[in-house]
């Protein structure tokens, strides 16, 4: 979520032993005094928490956020790094487990970076302090006489030098300099931030040596699968286990009773039959063997076209009005030019990451481990601590690789049924999903119907903007018979949609939930992107303007928005983007026959993205040809890895215009697996080109989602450039178009 | 049964059903977990091995057709293999790194069959290997540049 938590700076103060003063936004490094005080061993220097010298002068630099795919652990180190002024040959990086000594863990919502970056340079700025201060004393000099420089200190006087390591036993006598002390470097000095730096993990994955949650082996350790009923929160009825038992490497079959989580929080679990066998093949087999009639329960009848229509009949009628709007779009409406109307839609999404669900557990009574891939790994220790009744600092959660997270798992309802498991047969457990498992039981993306009503002026600028949505909420999975939006969902991209626009109405109407509803990478900006982007397309095709003019006319003079919040909303920066984006495609060039280019831009966890997609439509079958997308994210920490993540976020936005379509037939998920929840390939895969603006005095904004919005609108847009073909309901696939 | 299967040219004898999928034997009863789970229907080729040379999803096939027969996976080594190893990490390719062991043995296995491949040569055989993160463009360059860096070693 992009929500900014301010967060009084006394806990972080705290440990690093500093004295109090100031705030750190969405951060508090923790409580956990006792690991800020330097340790006096003869093994190492330990600073802080994050950072480890040893006398060799290896580094190990800790990383608390979770790693899945995003870069994090390299980009963090990176950042302890440069201040520290190591050597990057020396460090190595290791996962932290879950505990709130490192401070928010919850790696989700793209702000890793975002909050993580300052605490994290003055964690390697204290550390070369320290450094500084015992070399310094070693030569009897001033510390303002020493610096610090690819892993070693200089004496500026004599050019003697010190390496890091040797500094080992007189830099863990130094005290924690203040926090008022520490200096951080200027942007002209970095190293390594804005810099490109390749994974800190390459050799693993290139050697299958990377360990994710599935990958983790203990000793008599049992696997399991479970089968859930087809249908959200349905019950066992009744069933036959005996030809499950029969498998070979079967070698029991139960009951798990479902976890149902207190109003608020956790997550909780749909329990079901469960078979244990010697290894994950097994366990897959006896579940297919599995005689099982359930009790379908409320959601019996829920059927996702039905639900399609009903949300569609809802946005054409008035909803409830949403606070933030101004102006009377009634009024505008009754003496405009021109009138336009469009309804657009987007399916149920399944995240899919490439790695099941699964984690692994061992319950011993008064302890718990856990060895799991999951994006928030203090929530599932509360939640285990909650469910099972054991004290928090006797539950361990080992932070594995994730095989992709997208939100996913950021929800830790496989780590319970490890844990359950584990109790109930007193031995270590793999709980492994299969395939069909994750796209038929995830907590899934929202669909969602818009409404829109435009009117253009004589001119043909816009006089006013009404927009309806209607989405499940995220809520209703904490919060049972959440029916309407949340004030956090819908400031994504509709509340605070970055148009100057004169009378603006937003209205939202009535969702029920009857499948479990989670938030998917960028989370309510795929749907409020999508609305926005193909509806001003609609509006500038009507008013016979350019797209991108009109764009940028609707965004009006500069201006800043929230300009006392930490992250103000410019408009130039969204121009800027947009700009750049056109240059680069070069938007107006003449483009070969049944070809067409679509804009769309967004701005989302603070950063401003622009993407222009370039399609070529031949027998009614559309193939992405290119994309170019330019974002501006502040402070660019890593660029390759930016440029990573963002060519991540065109394929995965491809995949959502292009197949994305979770449906719901009796209640029951109608799609199995890959062959028919389809996904971009190498194939489909275009040329994308990634563009990052150079702002590297403003703070860092996110990077991980901003990318995936424009991606859907953009491919529709160029669709209609390139046929006169409105696509106003994804995906295309349900249209024949690929 | 009890059968052998010779894994990056070590001999395994291991106890498994014969109609156990090739992959869980490996995963589970050798305990090579580089080769990973996908799909379990030849969807993914997250479990992309060479049988023999021949690229296989082993989620789909029995071990028992794996016998007396050479199986390369992501924790072997070969000479294209390491080409592409170079040319991964100097792209910069992984992002979660889940589906590169496949991703990886595909690409071995392109190379081995292909000198110089085309993109199209690339589209063919890599779009049996889903990238969920999306590094299609990446793998695509990094085939390409672990040819220059084969035709430079030679």
């Amino acid at each position: 979520m992009s929500t900014i938590h301010k967060i009084d700076r006394r806990d972080f103060v705290k440990l690093l032993g500093l004295a109090t003063g100031g705030i750190v936004l969405g951060c508090s490094i923790g409580t956990d005094e006792k690991n800020f005080i330097p340790t006096k061993d003869s093994k190492g220097f330990h600073p802080n928490l994050f950072i480890h010298l040893e006398k060799n002068g290896n580094i190990t630099i800790i990383a608390s956020r979770s790693e899945m795919g995003q870069g994090i652990r390299t980009s963090l180190a990176s950042a302890i790094a440069d201040e520290l002024e190591a050597d990057w040959k020396f460090i190595s990086v290791k996962q932290a487990i879950g505990h709130e000594k490192y401070g928010n863990q919850n790696t989700d919502g793209s702000r890793s970076v975002r909050t993580q970056l300052t605490p994290m340079r003055k964690m390697g700025a204290s550390a070369k302090m320290m450094l500084l201060a015992a070399a310094a004393k070693k030569w009897n000099v001033a510390i303002e006489d020493c610096s610090a420089k690819n892993h070693f200190i200089l004496n500026n006087n004599t050019q003697e030098s010190l390496f890091f390591g040797d500094l080992v036993a007189e830099a863990s006598m130094v005290a924690v300099p203040s926090d008022e002390s520490i200096q951080l470097k200027d942007v002209k000095d970095f190293k390594f931030i804005g810099k490109t730096l390749k994974s800190v993990d390459l050799k693993d994955f290139t050697h299958g040596t990377a360990a994710y949650g599935m990958d983790i082996r203990l000793p008599n350790m049992k696997f399991a699968a479970i089968a859930r009923c087809p249908v959200a929160f349905g019950t066992l009825k009744k069933f036959n286990k005996r030809y499950a038992e029969e498998v070979t490497g079967v070698e029991t079959v139960f009951e798990l009773p479902r976890i149902i989580p207190p109003t608020g929080k956790f997550f909780g679990m749909f329990g079901g039959m469960v078979v244990i066998a010697k290894n994950t093949w097994a366990a897959f087999q006896g579940k297919t063997n599995l005689d099982i009639e359930w009790n379908p329960g409320a959601n019996a009848s829920f059927d996702s076209e039905t639900f399609k229509k009903t949300l569609t009949s809802r946005v054409h009628s008035t909803g409830k009005l949403v606070p933030g709007g101004h102006g009377n779009v009634t009024a505008a409406f009754e003496v405009a030019a021109k009138l336009i109307e469009a309804t657009y839609h987007v399916p149920f999404l399944a995240h899919s990451p490439m790695e099941v669900p699964n984690a692994t557990a061992w319950f011993q009574g008064n302890t718990i481990e856990v060895w799991a891939p999951v994006q928030d790994p203090q929530t599932a220790r509360s939640e285990l601590s909650h469910f099972f009744e054991i004290p928090e600092e006797n539950i361990t959660i080992n932070v594995t690789f994730l095989g992709g997270g997208f939100g996913r798992k950021s929800k830790s309802d496989f780590v319970v049924e490890a844990v359950a498991i584990s109790k109930k047969i007193k031995a270590p457990v793999q709980v492994v999903w299969t395939r069909e498992d994750d796209i038929q039981h995830d907590f899934y993306h929202a669909t969602s119907a818009q409404y829109l009503k435009g009117s253009l002026n004589r001119k043909g600028e816009v006089t006013g903007w009404l927009q309806r949505v209607g989405f499940p909420s995220i809520v209703s999975s904490f919060k049972p018979f959440s029916e309407y939006a949340s004030g956090f969902e819908l400031n994504q991209g509709f509340t605070n949609n970055p148009y100057l626009l004169e009378n603006f109405r937003l209205e939202n109407v009535q969702a029920e939930a009857n499948v479990r509803i989670g938030w998917m990478r960028s989370v309510v900006h795929i749907h409020s992107g999508f609305g926005i982007n193909s509806f001003i397309d609609e509006l500038a095709f009507v008013a016979k303007k350019d797209p991108i003019k009109f764009h940028l006319d609707l965004l009006g003079e500069d201006r800043i928005t929230n300009g006392d919040s930490a992250f103000p909303f410019y408009s130039k920066r969204l121009k800027n983007v947009l700009n750049k984006t056109a240059t680069a495609a070069g938007w107006g060039k003449k483009l070969p026959k049944n070809h067409g280019l679509g804009v769309a831009i967004h701005y989302s966890f603070y950063s401003y993205v622009a993407t222009i997609v370039e399609v070529s439509v031949l027998n009614k079958k559309v193939k992405v040809e290119n994309i170019w997308t330019t974002i501006d994210c502040g402070l660019a920490l890593n660029k390759d890895n930016i440029k990573n993540q963002l060519e991540g976020a065109a394929v995965f936005g491809m995949s959502i215009a292009l197949y994305g379509k979770i449906s719901m037939e009796e209640g029951a998920v109608a799609q199995n697996n890959f062959y028919d929840y389809q996904m971009t390939r190498m194939q489909d895969a275009p040329n994308i080109h990634i563009n990052i603006v150079d702002a590297m005095k403003e703070p860092p904004t996110g990077v991980g989602e901003p990318g995936v919005p424009v991606i859907a609108p953009a491919i529709c847009n160029a669709i209609f450039n390139a046929t006169g073909e409105r696509v106003r309901s994804l995906p295309l696939s349900d249209l024949g178009m690929v | 049964m009890n059968l052998n299967l010779s894994v990056n040219g070590k001999l395994h004898a291991i106890e498994a059903p014969e109609e156990m999928p090739l992959l869980w034997a490996i995963r589970d009863v050798i305990g090579l977990t580089g080769t990973k789970f996908g799909c379990g229907v030849n969807q993914c080729g997250a479990c992309s091995v060479l049988l023999n040379g021949q690229l296989t999803k082993s989620c789909s096939i029995p071990v028992s057709q794996a016998i007396e027969k050479e199986i390369l996976t992501i924790e072997g080594t070969s000479k294209n293999l390491e080409f592409l190893r170079q040319a991964w990490s100097d792209g910069n390719v992984p992002q979660c790194g889940y589906c590169q062991s496949g991703q990886l043995i595909a690409a071995t296995s392109l190379l081995d069959t292909t000198e110089n491949p085309t993109d199209k040569d690339i589209d063919t055989v890599m779009s049996a290997n889903i990238c969920r993160c999306g590094t299609y463009t990446r793998i695509k360059k990094a085939i390409h540049q672990a040819v220059a860096i084969k035709n430079e070693s030679i």
